[in-house]
C-alpha cells in the first residue's frame, strides 16, 4: 500500500517536471525575444551571459524612459505607424470580406434551392487543393501587367491589391456549412412559419445562432491576415505600403546581426498583438481549431 | 446523403411559407408539414416562383465568393500551366513556347534534385519531429495535472505568432556568439556549431523552428482525440493484464490512427508550403542547402525572373500535393467501408 502511493507520487512529480520542461523550451524564446528588446548591445555580446538585462531590473524600472530605448530607436528606424496601419487594414478587410463570403456562400449552399448545387460546392472545395505558390506568379502578373492593360493602373502597391486575391474562402465555407446544417430545424421552420424572408432568417436566427462557430472562423481568418508574409512581400515594393511582417524583415536586413537589441523590439512590436488577442480568446480558437479537424 | 436532406429541406421551404395554412394546424412537426406539402399541387405557380427566386438568392450570394476563386485561383492556375510551356522574364513582350524545356530542365539539374531532396529531408524531419512530439505533449497533458489547460494553450500558441517573427527570434538564438542555443550548449561544454551559415546544421536549425512553432497543433488535436477513446476500453485491457505500455500500443494508438493520418496528410501539405521560415532564416542557403521547393519557385520567379520556370516548378509541387491528396481521399474511403 505504501510503496503504491509512493509510486503514485513519483509519476505524478514526473509528470509536473516534464510539463515544466516543455512550457521552458516553449517560452525560451520569447523569454530571449522580451529580454533581448531591453538589452543593450554590450549586454547581448557580454561574457559570462547576461540573462536578466539591467533595464529590467528594479534600480532602473524607476527611469521608464530609458528601459525602452530599443522600441523608440526600433519605431524611428522604420515607418512602424504605417507598418501598422497597413497591418490593421489588410486584417479588417480581410477578415471581413472572408466572413461574409463564407457565411453567403454556406448560408446558400445549406438552406437554398439550386440546380447542381453540389457542383457548385465541389468548386469551392477544389480550391483548397490549388497551392499558393501555384498563383503567386500568375496573380502577380495579372495584378501588375494585365490590370494596366485592362484599366490603365497596376495593383502593386495597393491595399485591394494585397487583398483581393485572399478573400475568397473554401475552408470557412466548409466549416460554416457543417455548422450551419447542424442548427435545430425546428427554429429554423418555425420562422419561415412566421414569413421570414430568408435575408431576415441569415440575418435574424442563422447568424446569431451560429455565433461561436463565426467567431472561431473570424479569429483564424485574422490571425492568417496578420501573419500573411508571402503575398504582401511580392505584391509591395514602397516601404510604406507594407504590412508589419514584410516591414519587420526589412528591417532585420539592414540591422539584423548588428543590433540584436533593437530586431528584438520591432519582433515585438508584430507579435505583442496577436499574443493579447490569445491571451483573450484562447478558448474559442483551440476549440475552433480541433472542431474542424477531429469531426472533418 | 447530405444533398437528399437539404433537397427536402428546400421543398419544405416555400410552402411553409403559406402562412394561413399551416397557422390553422396545430402540429409543426417536419412530417405533418411535408404531408401538407404534397397534398396542395394548386400552389404550383407560385411555388415555382419562390424556386426562382431562391436560384437568383443562391446566384447573389455565391457570385462573389467563386468569381474571387475565378480570378485569382482558378484562372492563374491555368495561367501558371500556359508559363511552364514559355520562356519569359516578367519583362519582354514576347514569351516564346518552348514545351516542355522548362521540366526538362528542372529534371536534369543538379540543384533541382537537391531542391527535391531538401524539401523530402524538410518535410519528413517536420512532420516527424512534430507528430511524434505532439503526441508525447498531449499523453502527458491528458494526465491529471494540475495547470494543463494553461499548459496546453501555452504549447499551441506558437502555431498562431508570425513566421516571420518567429524566424528572426530563432536567428538570434542559433547566433553562434551571442545566441541562446550556443549558451546553452555551453553548459554543457559543446562548442556550438555555427548553425544557420553550415550546410548541414542549417536544415536542422529550420526543423527545429518548424517543429517548435507547430507541434502544437499535433498535441490540440491528439488531445481531443484521446479524450473520445471510451474509458472502458482501458479498463478491459487492464482486467487483461496489459500494463500501460501495451495498453498503448494496443488501444490509444489504433485508436488515435484516423487523427494520425489526418495530421499526416495536413502536416505534409503544409510543410510543402512553409515559406516564411526559410526565407527569413537562409534564404535557401547556405548553397542551397535548404532550398525547398516553395522557396526555389519564389526564387526563379522573383529573384532570377524566371517565369517558365517558376511555374514549371509550381506544377511539380502541385501534382505532389494532389497525389498526397488523393491517397488522403482514397484512405478516408476505405475508413468508411470498414470503420
Amino acid at each position: 500500500m505504501d510503496s503504491r502511493a509512493l509510486q503514485f507520487r513519483i509519476t505524478r512529480l514526473a509528470g509536473y517536471g516534464a510539463m515544466i520542461l516543455i512550457l521552458l523550451v516553449i517560452g525560451a524564446p520569447l523569454f530571449w525575444m522580451v529580454t533581448g528588446a531591453f538589452k543593450t548591445n554590450q549586454e547581448i555580446r557580454a561574457l559570462p551571459t547576461v540573462w536578466w538585462p539591467e533595464l529590467l531590473q528594479w534600480t532602473s524600472l524607476a527611469d521608464l524612459r530609458a528601459s525602452y530605448v530599443n522600441f523608440t530607436e526600433a519605431w524611428a528606424a522604420a515607418p512602424f505607424g504605417r507598418f501598422y496601419l497597413n497591418s490593421t487594414i489588410i486584417t479588417l478587410a480581410g477578415m471581413t470580406l472572408e466572413v461574409v463570403n463564407a457565411t453567403l456562400t454556406a448560408y446558400a449552399l445549406a438552406f437554398l434551392r439550386f440546380p447542381k448545387k453540389n457542383l457548385v460546392f465541389i468548386l469551392v472545395l477544389a480550391a483548397l487543393m490549388v497551392p499558393n505558390q501555384v498563383t503567386i506568379l500568375p496573380n502577380y502578373v495579372f495584378l501588375g501587367r494585365t490590370m494596366v492593360d485592362l484599366f490603365g493602373q497596376n495593383w502593386i502597391n495597393t491595399y485591394q491589391g494585397i487583398i483581393l486575391p485572399g478573400a475568397s474562402v473554401a475552408y470557412g465555407t466548409f466549416l460554416l456549412r457543417q455548422a450551419f446544417m447542424g442548427l435545430p430545424r425546428e427554429v429554423l421552420d418555425a420562422a419561415k412559419v412566421d414569413g421570414c424572408g430568408h435575408l431576415r432568417l441569415l440575418w435574424d436566427m442563422v447568424i446569431p445562432m451560429a455565433r461561436p462557430v463565426l467567431i472561431t472562423f473570424g479569429l483564424i481568418s485574422m490571425v492568417a491576415k496578420w501573419n500573411d508574409y508571402l503575398w504582401p512581400l511580392v505584391v509591395t515594393t514602397n516601404d510604406n505600403d507594407r504590412p508589419l511582417t514584410v516591414g519587420l524583415t526589412y528591417l532585420f536586413n539592414q540591422e539584423g546581426n548588428t543590433d540584436w537589441g533593437v530586431v528584438m523590439a520591432a519582433t515585438c512590436f508584430v507579435i505583442a498583438p496577436l499574443l493579447l488577442i490569445y491571451l483573450w480568446a484562447q478558448r474559442f480558437i483551440i476549440e475552433g481549431m480541433t472542431a474542424g479537424a477531429t469531426k472533418g | 446523403m447530405d444533398d437528399e436532406i437539404t433537397q427536402r429541406r428546400g421543398a419544405s421551404g416555400p410552402v411553409i411559407r403559406e402562412r394561413g395554412e399551416i397557422a390553422g394546424g396545430s402540429s409543426l412537426s417536419v412530417p405533418g408539414r411535408r404531408g401538407v406539402a404534397r397534398s396542395t399541387p394548386t400552389r404550383r405557380s407560385l411555388w415555382s416562383r419562390v424556386v426562382h427566386s431562391e436560384v437568383l438568392l443562391f446566384t447573389l450570394f455565391v457570385a462573389p465568393n467563386l468569381l474571387l476563386f475565378g480570378i485569382f485561383t482558378y484562372w492563374p492556375m491555368l495561367y501558371s500551366g500556359y508559363l511552364s510551356l514559355v520562356s519569359w522574364d516578367l519583362l519582354s513582350a514576347t514569351k516564346p513556347f518552348v514545351g516542355l524545356a522548362n521540366y526538362r530542365y528542372l529534371l536534369g539539374d543538379d540543384i533541382f534534385r537537391l531542391v527535391l531532396r531538401n524539401t523530402f529531408v524538410f518535410t519528413v524531419g517536420s512532420v516527424g519531429g512534430s507528430l511524434a512530439l505532439g503526441l508525447g505533449v498531449a499523453l502527458l497533458l491528458n494526465q491529471p495535472l494540475r495547470g494543463r489547460d494553461g499548459a496546453r494553450a501555452v504549447v499551441f500558441a506558437p502555431t498562431l505568432l508570425s513566421g516571420a517573427a518567429i524566424s528572426i527570434i530563432w536567428v538570434y538564438i542559433f547566433d553562434p556568439r551571442f545566441g541562446l542555443m550556443a549558451k546553452l550548449l555551453g553548459f554543457v561544454n559543446i562548442a556550438s556549431p555555427t548553425w544557420l551559415r553550415d550546410t548541414t546544421w542549417s536544415m536542422v536549425a529550420i526543423i527545429i523552428v518548424y517543429v517548435w512553432k507547430n507541434l502544437g497543433f499535433a498535441t490540440v488535436i491528439y488531445l481531443a482525440g484521446l479524450q473520445t477513446i471510451p474509458r472502458d476500453l482501458y479498463e478491459a485491457a487492464k482486467v487483461d493484464g496489459a500494463g500501460p505500455f501495451s495498453r498503448f500500443r494496443n488501444v490509444t494508438l489504433p485508436m488515435l490512427s484516423p487523427i494520425s493520418f489526418f495530421l499526416l496528410v495536413t502536416s505534409i501539405l503544409t510543410t510543402f508550403q512553409a515559406f516564411d521560415i526559410i526565407s527569413v532564416m537562409t534564404q535557401g542557403g547556405p548553397v542551397d542547402a535548404t532550398n525547398t521547393l516553395i522557396y526555389y519557385v519564389y526564387e526563379q520567379g522573383f529573384v532570377a525572373f524566371n517565369a517558365g520556370r517558376a511555374a514549371a516548378a509550381s506544377w511539380v509541387l502541385f501534382i505532389i500535393m494532389l497525389a498526397v491528396t488523393l491517397i488522403q481521399l482514397r484512405y478516408s474511403e476505405r475508413k468508411v467501408h470498414y470503420g
